[in-house]
């Protein structure tokens, strides 16, 4: 018998009258793993995470933490952690009673949770806010201490909901990176809901994306960037143009389609299961897609009109249209204040059958 | 300049570029103060130092010490007001507990009863404890058909008596008070404290019951010094042993006239409840335990009073906490509930009972007085013996009844639309401009609420004695106004902060002038605030009898002044009656406040 994985999340479903606001969602989450629970709202992920902590049960199913069924457990016994989107500090206690509450409720000794506390708030580099009220901290700073709070017991998991959805886009920037440190440093298990899909990317080791009450996809973040199964995961992360498409003929590694404006796609890739004639669609990620030249070849090409360019910095986007109407977006490295092609000109696309993701399902079916 | 001016019109509605426009509005609700409340009450706090000739002289001040029965009282005073305090604190404390962490439904039909009292004068509750209290009331019939008893006990006109009809005539306040304050603890506290490993037990003593400390504070406090002074309670439901302050300032003008030593009496009153409001304050250092700074840096915990406060106030709480999660978890090993095989019920039943029981003493005692209406006999009799309309048929009949009755209305109409339009400005302007010495200036309108109303009602008989203002409805409303306008700031400023000035200027962008913006989209946001506003100015004076008492009379009489003096002559059921048709007319009131509040909230 092999070592348990940290947690294990097993056939758990809720709904709350006739809304599922989580199906039968089965998970398995390693020790010392970052994994996210990444969609947008109403998607079942903070659902899924206060069946975790304990804050709500579960119509069935259960969980396991270590081995151990937990799902009824009461919140005080799971020994987990978890920090709330608005801190949920204490605002009557002390920076240093604040961060010593999960300390004294395991009935530690004085001088150990004085020597513990004094070490974690160095650890979130703010020893000198001890006595301080958390009113009299900023944003980041009561972030970093909601932080240290719940890391000083060394809880077996953190659960973390949306925990930087309240600060301003450089101090989330610089506090995903400090959790991202702390994570590496305490080896913790971490489970982070958030709806922002780069916060994803930037943090996890996988990525667990739900939609509509499930899970749509699990992978890490290249896997679900460049093998999204859905064409809701091709969209939720990153740009994507998807098209309906025929599937005439697939096999081990190579699938030839059919696209919009009779163009012809190829694929390296089809999903497990899917045969020729099945409904179906292609994605391509905008960044993929090139404006060739006279003359250039690429795997899959096809014939457009530029509706506009917008310079953005460092990339610019061409918005464009097939001849059948339908819109496709490229984006490429600004080259220079000038550019070669103008609204209205026709322009010749072309991408790789690498990066040619075949998806089932497509938009006429549904 | 310019700059300035932009500004300026940038945070606010831009009424304001003339800077004087920006405090007119106030001055309104100032002046009728300063002329109806602070210039009689100086006045009557003058009369106490002075003799008969106008000189200065301690007279009615050494009278006052050194006549025993005074201090007595002022000693009886004190201990029945700190006895109310504790059972409203003790009592209220769950109730409000149970609505501010109830579901939203619960909490708006709960809330509902609450109020009920609230609403219903302090004379007509006194007639239902007499209901249920007396030798022939509800409580002595039961307990000797239980055979309990053999003969009637005297369960009225004692010490006990007088506390319970005041802890139930005061407990809404405290209540509401308390309730403010617990309405807005997060939430997130208790979950966070969850999963850092307290039980529900830590979770309340340690993080809730420390932040809800300061509603109360505020709620002790309040409930204390409107306590202090009482009178109609005391006379109706005690004996002479339970005399209060304000009972020897009603004597002394009604039998004496003697206004020094009334005054006198008031300026005690009024000592005793400054000095309360100071060591409230000064001593229990609840502000360092709850985290709520008194003026920020590092100087909140310099007093040793109140540093011993924080201590004391810190361990009894976790010790409170460690007590109470023992038992929890023997009763969870005794009951099998610490295997966690199963899902779990919150564990809220307890909760549920006491608040519903303490929601049953708030409201039910009221609707006692209906059966007694309908009752055959000449008495307060349960259980009510035969059948009969004829006291309500001598309401109605008599034409001293239906005076009173329609004085009353007018008189709370008028004193309603006069609150409203001197209130409405203020609040606007407090709720929404950077005015100087702001908190000094609510303080000041604010000031009619915690003043005991008999200084008020002494101070506004010796001002409108000299104006030709008693026994007229002039006179009535203004003095209605003085205690209506701090509740109409108050619930217009609530609205008022929860609306976005951006819908204004919205507004004015698309092309409105100002007041069509203010009659468009400001009013009909705010008008169920307005309305709310409204009814509670309305119900305010309605029910006022503490103003009505000394400045109507005669033919000018109100209802709660006529009821006053009927009881003092003669409890009959035709006080049943009038407090039946005054509950009736109250809840429908009421209905249509919560109706009109539901359509506000839904349009």
């Amino acid at each position: 018998m092999g070592m348990a994985p940290k947690l294990n999340v097993d056939r758990v479903r809720k709904s709350y009258g006739p809304v599922h606001a989580l199906r039968e969602t089965s998970l398995t989450v390693p020790a010392g793993e970052f994994l996210t629970l990444l969609g947008p709202s109403g998607s079942g992920k903070t659902t899924l995470l206060m069946i975790l902590a304990g804050l709500g049960l579960p119509d069935g199913g259960d969980v396991w933490i270590d081995g151990k069924r937990a799902t009824y457990a009461p919140v005080h016994e799971r020994d987990i952690g978890m920090v709330f989107q608005n801190y949920a500090l204490f605002p009557h206690l002390s920076v240093f009673e604040n961060i010593a509450f999960p300390l004294r409720m395991r009935r530690m000794p004085e001088a150990e949770i004085a020597r513990k506390v004094t070490r974690i708030l160095e650890i979130v580099r703010l020893p000198q806010t001890a006595q301080r009220l958390p009113r009299e901290l900023s944003g980041g700073q009561q972030q970093r201490i909601a932080l240290a709070r719940c890391a000083v017991y060394e809880p077996s998991i953190i659960l973390m909901d949306e925990p930087l959805g309240a600060l301003d886009k450089k101090l989330r920037d610089h506090m995903q990176l400090e959790i991202k440190r702390l994570h590496l440093e305490l080896g913790t298990t971490i489970l982070y809901v958030t709806h922002d899909q780069e916060e994803a990317m930037t943090m996890s080791d996988r990525i667990c994306l739900m939609n509509d009450g499930g899970i749509e996809q699990l992978g890490t973040p290249a896997d679900l960037y460049f093998r999204p199964r859905t064409a809701f995961a091709a969209d939720f992360l990153g740009g994507s143009n998807i098209f309906d498409a025929e599937l005439l003929a697939c096999g081990a590694s190579s699938a030839e389609l059919r696209g919009p404006a009779g163009m012809s796609v190829l694929s390296d890739a089809v999903p497990d299961g899917l045969r020729a004639a099945q409904p179906a669609s292609f994605m391509v990620r905008p960044e993929h897609v090139r404006l060739l030249d006279d003359g250039e070849l690429a795997d899959n090409r096809v014939d457009a009109t530029l509706a506009r360019s917008i310079m953005v910095g460092a990339v610019t986007r061409h918005y464009l249209h097939l001849d059948d109407g339908s819109e496709l977006t490229a984006v490429e490295l600004t080259a220079g204040p000038q550019r070669k092609q103008q609204a209205g000109d026709r322009v010749r696309l072309g991408w790789s059958r690498a990066r040619t993701v075949v998806l089932a399902g497509n938009r006429r079916a549904a | 300049m310019n700059t300035r001016a932009a500004s300026e019109s940038r945070t606010g509605p831009s009424v304001l570029r003339h800077g004087w426009l920006r405090h007119w509005a106030l001055l309104p609700a100032i002046i009728v103060l300063a002329v109806v409340f602070v210039v009689p009450v100086v006045q009557l706090l003058w009369l106490s130092a002075v003799d008969g000739q106008g000189n200065l002289s301690l007279a009615h001040y050494t009278r006052l010490f050194e006549t025993p029965l005074y201090l007595r009282v002022l000693g009886s005073t004190f201990r029945i007001a700190a006895w109310t305090t504790l059972v409203c604190l003790l009592v209220g404390y769950p109730v409000a507990y149970l609505l501010a962490t109830a579901d939203m439904r619960f909490r708006s039909k709960l809330l509902i009863w609450v109020m009920m009292p609230f609403w219903t004068s302090v004379l007509v509750r006194s007639f239902a404890w007499m209901v249920i209290l007396g030798r022939r009331g509800m409580l002595n019939q039961w307990l000797q058909s239980l055979g309990i008893t053999d003969a009637p006990l005297e369960l009225m006109y004692n010490f006990a008596s007088v506390v319970v009809g005041m802890s139930h005539a005061l407990m809404p306040l405290a209540v509401l008070t308390m309730l403010a304050v617990m309405q807005n603890i997060d939430g997130n506290l208790g979950r966070a404290a969850g999963t850092l490993g307290a039980r529900g037990a830590h979770v309340f003593w340690r993080i809730y019951f420390p932040l809800s400390l300061p509603g109360v504070a505020a709620a002790g406090l309040l409930t204390f010094i409107s306590a202090l002074g009482f009178f109609i309670t005391p006379t109706l439901l005690g004996s002479p042993r339970e005399a209060m302050i304000a009972q020897i300032i009603v004597v002394q003008i009604d039998e004496m006239l003697n206004w020094g030593f009334a005054g006198a009496v008031a300026l005690l009153l009024l000592v005793a409840s400054i000095a309360v409001f100071y060591l409230f304050d000064r001593v229990l250092g609840m502000s360092a335990l709850t985290g709520e700074a008194r003026s920020g840096g590092d100087g909140k915990r310099s007093g040793l009073l109140s540093r011993a406060g924080a201590w004391f106030g810190r361990y009894s709480v976790a010790a409170m906490g460690w007590i109470c999660a023992w038992i929890g978890a023997g009763i969870d090993r005794l009951t099998g509930r610490a295997r966690h095989d199963r899902p779990r019920p919150t564990r809220r039943w307890a909760i549920w009972t006491v608040g519903l029981l303490a929601i049953f003493f708030l409201a039910a005692p009221s609707f006692f007085l209906v059966p007694i209406s309908f009752s055959g006999s000449n008495f307060f009799e349960w259980p009510p013996k035969g059948f009969s309309l004829q006291w309500y048929e001598t309401y109605l009949s008599s034409p001293v009844w239906q005076q009173a009755t329609i004085r009353s209305v007018l008189v709370g109409l008028c004193t309603a639309v006069v609150s409203l339009v001197i209130g409405v400005p203020a609040a606007f302007v407090l709720a929404r401009h950077q005015v100087r010495g702001k908190s000094g200036v609510m303080a000041f309108m604010l000031m009619p609420m915690v003043m005991p109303h008999i200084i008020v009602a002494l101070a506004l008989f010796y001002a409108f004695s000299k104006v030709g203002l008693v026994g007229t409805s002039v006179g009535l409303v203004l003095g209605h106004t003085v205690f209506a306008l701090p509740y109409v700031i108050v619930t217009v400023m609530a609205v008022l902060r929860n609306y976005d000035t951006r819908l204004d200027q919205a507004a004015y962008t698309l092309g409105a002038d100002k007041l069509t913006a203010f009659r468009r989209v400001t009013l009909p946001i705010i008008k169920t605030g307005v309305v709310t506003a409204f009814i509670f100015a309305f119900v305010k004076s309605f029910d006022e009898l503490t103003v009505a008492l000394f400045i109507s009379g005669g033919s000018s009489t109100t209802l709660p002044r006529q009821m006053w003096a009927d009881a003092l002559m003669n409890v009959s059921p035709t006080l049943a009656a009038v407090s039946s048709v005054i509950l009736l007319f109250v809840t429908l009131v009421i209905l249509l406040t919560e109706y009109l509040n539901k359509k506000g909230a839904r349009g």
